[in-house]
């Protein structure tokens, strides 16, 4: 059958035909066609990974700042406590400290009452001694004006002065 | 965008008008008068001394009307010719004769096939003789003893250079695509072809060749085209389409010995252990499994050639045989003619669409089955004993 009978001139040119084919489309088309795929799909799949990377690195800064706002809030909280804690101390010892200096100056008004007092009756005292002598010397000397009364006097104090 | 859109519509009604065209084309060839149709089929039987001296007598027409050989016209439009036979217009054909190259005892001989005279004319010592050229003795009889090769640029070997040509030129301004657009998209039809490169690449290279798929890119991609292009040539009617290519069996031999030879080229020593020295096997065995793998190892390329080449050339046969259809029953009448006309129209054009289908399936099935043969001629049996 003359279908199945390969022709000699079609196998020739066939093959020179198709080594040609083969050697240009190789070379010059599917060489930098294959490349320029290649290089693209690398790119994509560069740029599909460094924006996973970057998606992560967002991810982790994220957790990073809520963890950070935690601390923050927790320190927060802390410092207002402690200060609260140390308001109502400085409080309390105000009061205490208040309360002392207040019974200190109480004590300190009552001992200067007391000596100002004493003072007082000392001086009274001295005043009264002087005069009751002033008084008294006056009176003797208004007893004593004649002679003869320091004579019966003083006789009457020999009298009692046992001389021995 | 609107830019790219337009150019992705301009593909899409190419095509279409390829295809209309393909449909009207038999149309066209319906709609003339029945003495038209005879004198189409006469053309195509032009070759045959037998009848050629009616064809060109117009008297002979009516003669001729009954004795409508399908089988004979199929079998030259699918067959190869030292002329491309485009039209017949009224009694005038429209060929192209094609460049004789012949090699014998003397040298070449380069002459145009015009110079036969559609097998009338003995010229250099050589005719003609349905379609085949012979030698011919100086009293004009066949000379069966003369040794010489035939290696002419026949209809198949111009469809195939031009097809050539369509697909470098094609594949050289995709590739300049590229470079002018460095990193960008691809758009138009070098979308269009990049589509087929990575299906090449990711459905067929990879899965069945493994991580050495990028040695045989080159070869498969262009045993893909190469096959995909000229089946779809094969599917237009008129020229530069019409012939059957990659339906011819030198051509699928070619491929398929190609295929072989790179297979056997890169086969490693696993791949020939496997058929000279098949593991697992008593070595008194080996006597009946070597001649056994060495059969199917040559079985690979042969089924490759047979596959191609059956599967279009059935396509053609089909197509052809339901436009005889019409020229078998206008020869009986008119009327039953031009209703068959209908029927084969619609048929080819279904048809016509399957055969769409067949030309790329045809393509993808050579360049798997290829890649799997690359694959298991370069394949690390790591494993030997788990395979057996």
């Amino acid at each position: 059958m003359e279908l199945v009978k390969p022709g000699l001139g079609l196998i020739v040119w066939m093959t020179i035909t198709f080594l040609i084919v083969l050697f240009i489309l190789s070379k010059f088309a599917w060489k930098p066609i294959l490349a320029a795929i290649k290089e693209r799909e690398d790119s994509i799949n560069n740029a599909l990974n460094s924006a996973e990377d970057a998606r992560k690195q967002m991810d982790a800064l994220k957790a990073d700042n809520e963890k950070l706002l935690n601390q923050a809030r927790a320190e927060r909280e802390l410092m207002l406590k402690e200060a609260g804690e140390m308001k109502d101390n400085i409080i309390a010892q105000a009061k205490r400290s208040a309360d002392e200096e207040g019974r200190k100056i109480i004590t300190k008004a009552n001992e200067a009452i007391e000596s100002a007092k004493l003072n007082a009756m000392n001086e009274l005292k001295t005043q009264v001694a002087v005069l009751s002598v002033d008084l008294a010397e006056k009176v003797l000397r208004k007893k004593m004006e004649d002679r003869s009364q320091q004579e019966a006097f003083v006789n009457e104090n020999l009298k009692s002065i046992t001389l021995n | 965008m609107n830019a790219i859109k337009k150019k992705s519509i301009n593909y899409l009604v190419l095509g279409f008008f390829i295809l209309t065209l393909s449909s009207f084309g038999a149309i066209n060839a319906f709609s003339n008068d029945s003495t038209a149709h005879a004198a189409e089929i006469h053309a195509t039987d032009s070759v045959s001394p037998a009848h050629s001296e009616e064809v060109h007598a117009p008297a002979a027409e009516h003669t001729e009307k009954e004795g409508i050989d399908a089988g004979k016209l199929i079998m030259e439009h699918i067959g190869d010719a030292h002329d491309w036979h485009m039209a017949t217009i009224g009694h005038t054909h429209v060929t192209l004769p094609l460049p004789i190259i012949i090699k014998d005892a003397a040298g070449f001989h380069i002459f145009s096939s015009s110079k036969f005279h559609h097998g009338h004319d003995a010229y250099n010592g050589y005719k003609l003789e349905h379609g085949k050229i012979v030698a011919v003795n100086e009293d004009g009889s066949i000379n069966e003893s003369a040794s010489f090769f035939d290696l002419s640029i026949t209809k198949n070997v111009a469809a195939m250079l031009i097809s050539v040509f369509v697909l470098i030129w094609m594949m050289l301004s995709v590739a300049s695509s590229y470079k002018k657009g460095k990193g960008a998209a691809p758009k138009g039809f070098a979308n269009l072809i990049e589509m087929g490169i990575l299906f090449i690449r990711d459905e067929v290279a990879k899965p069945s060749i493994g991580p050495k798929y990028m040695k045989f890119m080159p070869y498969l991609l262009t045993i893909f085209f190469f096959i995909f292009l000229n089946n779809l040539f094969g599917l237009v009617p008129f020229f530069p389409g019409g012939a059957n290519v990659t339906g011819n069996i030198a051509v699928t031999l070619v491929l398929a010995l190609f295929t072989f030879v790179i297979t056997s080229i890169n086969g490693n020593k696993s791949y020939w252990g496997h058929i000279f020295m098949p593991p697992g096997v008593p070595k008194a065995l080996w006597i009946l499994l070597v001649p056994i793998e060495i059969i199917g190892m040559l079985n690979k390329p042969i089924v490759l050639m047979i596959r191609l080449f059956a599967n279009i050339t059935a396509g053609h046969i089909i197509m052809l045989g339901f436009f005889s259809l019409i020229f078998i029953f206008g020869a009986m009448s008119e009327g039953l003619g031009l209703g068959v006309s209908v029927m084969s129209v619609a048929f080819t054009t279904f048809m016509n669409f399957l055969e769409l289908l067949v030309a790329f399936l045809q393509a993808y099935v050579f360049t798997l089955l290829s890649a799997l043969y690359f694959g298991s001629a370069v394949e690390e049996h790591a494993h030997h004993d788990e395979h057996h």
